[in-house]
């Protein structure tokens, strides 16, 4: 990724407009602040003051209230159950066009759409499973038309844990295909023959060398894609409204209308939000700096 | 030929999965005359005024958002690689914090900062409040914009064409806008398309700043309304599709690095 190696020493000539060559990045910098570090710092700083701007730690003792906890454990549960099975059904995908043996179209089609659906996410896509999975959506109806299944009998609401699970696989399992579709191509024809060389069976080159080799870019975008569902509220918001109580929605409803009537939990809530991406983020960068040893 | 049954399979459910939503939204869309399928359901969302309303008034920030971000990442990726390399950790560790920093906790920053008792009331006027929006989008479209541009540098030899032009007396000006920007047209108008992709049904920053958007009315729409949500759902589809295959169609035309031969 990096090769500016050569900029490098052409830069040591000019060395006397330093503080001038400053100049150039300054309408960056200025921007980066005030867009985007400074309203978070605000947001931080503001979860450890209470009202009068006094240092405290209440707000964040006050996250520990039931509907604050629950709203965090649902989003969290909803983040990781679509991170994972979006993973596991995207590299199932993904290794099925690049190492199945499909014809060429299947491989670019599907590399085609996965750009298009990764992308296709906020209010449009939960129209789109509402017209599909709601109670009078196509799947459901032709269901109960053809083999009288209704599965809103037996439990299934699209307005809950599992249909947002689902409906955010739209977006995840595209976006495990891009990411992980380059680490599959990157692996190399000769592992597989000197493995076959030394008599290992198909399972044992999956579990002794493949497996060894993707973990850290399979356990790196899962990761990437719990950041990617954990912050979304939009599909979330026009599936279920208000109904279903994830984090973005309680902070989407703090901030319109201080539900919670303390504007600093409102900063605490937030900051909850920035540590939890944050963390998982810190943790993406760490497999990705090992998975890239292998695969260059 | 091996695996290749297994293979097949497992595309096969890939398609049922991405193909059936877009089949019932389709079929939905067009269920709104009792009795037949007909096209009414579009025919009333382009119709309906505010469709037309938010949807300019969004085609118009994304435009701005673009035109800004191209002038402040376009610069600031030319210069990281031409005179301070040693900065480029930072910068792109601050292109990928809007990856990081969801787009509600950004957005309730600005309502804190920018409010009309603050130092600069942005949130004020309804101008101010465009304008914050549209900065807005340029922050979540930095990732996807410093990439495309950076990736479009990569492939040409910034000292040279600099130096080549700054014998011929170019200025600073002219060798961004006539020497390096025209090198990178293609990079930063795929950074563009996707930032359009993003922007146009952006819808938890315009709903909290308040401003008449698309994504505003998409919501909207959906909370209030049977069938025209699926037909908008199907029209966005298009809109992001339309928008890869333009990417796509300039990935073609893209000059390819050494380094880099696919």
């Amino acid at each position: 990724m990096t090769d500016q190696g050569s900029q490098t020493n052409a830069t040591a000539p000019q060395r006397f407009r330093l503080p001038l060559s400053w100049l150039g990045v300054a309408p960056f910098f200025i921007f980066a602040l005030m867009f985007l570090i400074l309203p978070t710092f605000r947001l931080i700083v503001g979860a450890f003051e209470n009202p009068e701007g006094h240092f405290t730690l209440e707000n964040i003792q006050a996250l520990a209230q039931p509907s604050i906890v629950s709203a965090y454990v649902i989003s969290l549960k909803v983040s990781i159950a679509s991170a994972l099975l979006g993973a596991f059904a995207g590299f199932a995908l993904a290794t099925a066009i690049v190492r199945g043996g499909l014809p060429e179209w299947v491989r670019a089609s599907t590399l085609t759409f996965s750009g298009v659906s990764s992308n296709f996410a906020g209010v449009p896509l939960a129209f789109a499973f509402l017209a599909t999975l709601g109670r009078l959506g196509l799947v459901t109806v032709l269901l109960n038309n053809w083999v009288g299944f209704n599965i809103y009998a037996v439990g299934f609401n699209l307005l809950s844990f599992w249909g947002l699970t689902i409906t955010y696989l739209y977006f995840q399992i595209p976006l495990m295909v891009l990411i992980i579709t380059p680490a599959l191509d990157g692996l190399k024809r000769e592992w597989g023959e000197a493995a076959a060389t030394l008599g290992a069976s198909n399972w044992q080159y999956w579990r002794m060398v493949l497996i060894p080799v993707l973990w850290p870019s399979f356990l790196g975008t899962v990761i990437l894609l719990f950041a990617n569902a954990f912050g979304a509220i939009a599909t979330a918001y026009a599936l279920t409204g208000s109904s279903l109580n994830i984090v973005p929605i309680l902070l989407y409803a703090q901030i319109r209308g201080d539900v919670l009537h303390n504007p600093n939990l409102g900063y605490a809530l937030a900051m909850g939000m920035i540590f939890i991406t944050g963390a998982s983020n810190l943790a993406y960068l760490w497999f990705r700096t090992r998975s890239e040893r292998w695969l260059k | 030929m091996r695996g290749k049954a297994w293979a097949w399979i497992t595309f096969a459910l890939g398609c049922t999965y991405f193909f059936v939503p877009l089949i019932g939204t389709i079929e939905f869309s067009m269920r709104m005359k009792r009795g037949e399928y007909s096209f009414e359901a579009y025919r009333v969302v382009f119709g309906d005024e505010r469709f037309q309303a938010t949807f300019g008034y969004s085609i118009l920030i994304a435009a701005l958002t673009i035109a800004v971000g191209i002038l402040i990442v376009v610069p600031t990726a030319y210069w990281i690689r031409l005179r301070l390399p040693n900065l480029r950790p930072v910068v792109e560790f601050i292109t990928l914090l809007p990856l990081i920093i969801p787009a509600i906790v950004i957005v309730f920053g600005y309502l804190r900062m920018y409010n009309s008792s603050s130092w600069i009331p942005f949130t004020a006027t309804r101008r101010g409040t465009d304008i914050l929006l549209m900065f807005g989008y340029v922050t979540l479209a930095l990732p996807y914009m410093y990439r495309a541009v950076d990736t479009g540098l990569r492939t040409i030899d910034v000292q040279t064409l600099t130096e080549a032009a700054q014998i011929l007396g170019a200025k600073w000006p002219t060798i961004i806008a006539r020497v390096i920007l025209p090198n990178v047209l293609i990079a930063v108008l795929s950074g563009a398309f996707l930032t359009f992709a993003i922007v146009i049904g952006e819808f938890t920053m315009a709903s909290l700043l308040d401003r008449p958007a698309f994504g505003p009315y998409l919501q909207n729409i959906g909370a209030n309304r049977a069938y025209e949500p699926a037909a908008l759902a199907i029209i966005a589809f298009f809109i992001t599709w339309g928008c890869m295959a333009v990417i796509q169609v300039l990935s073609r035309y893209a000059p390819k690095s050494a380094s880099r031969p696919n």
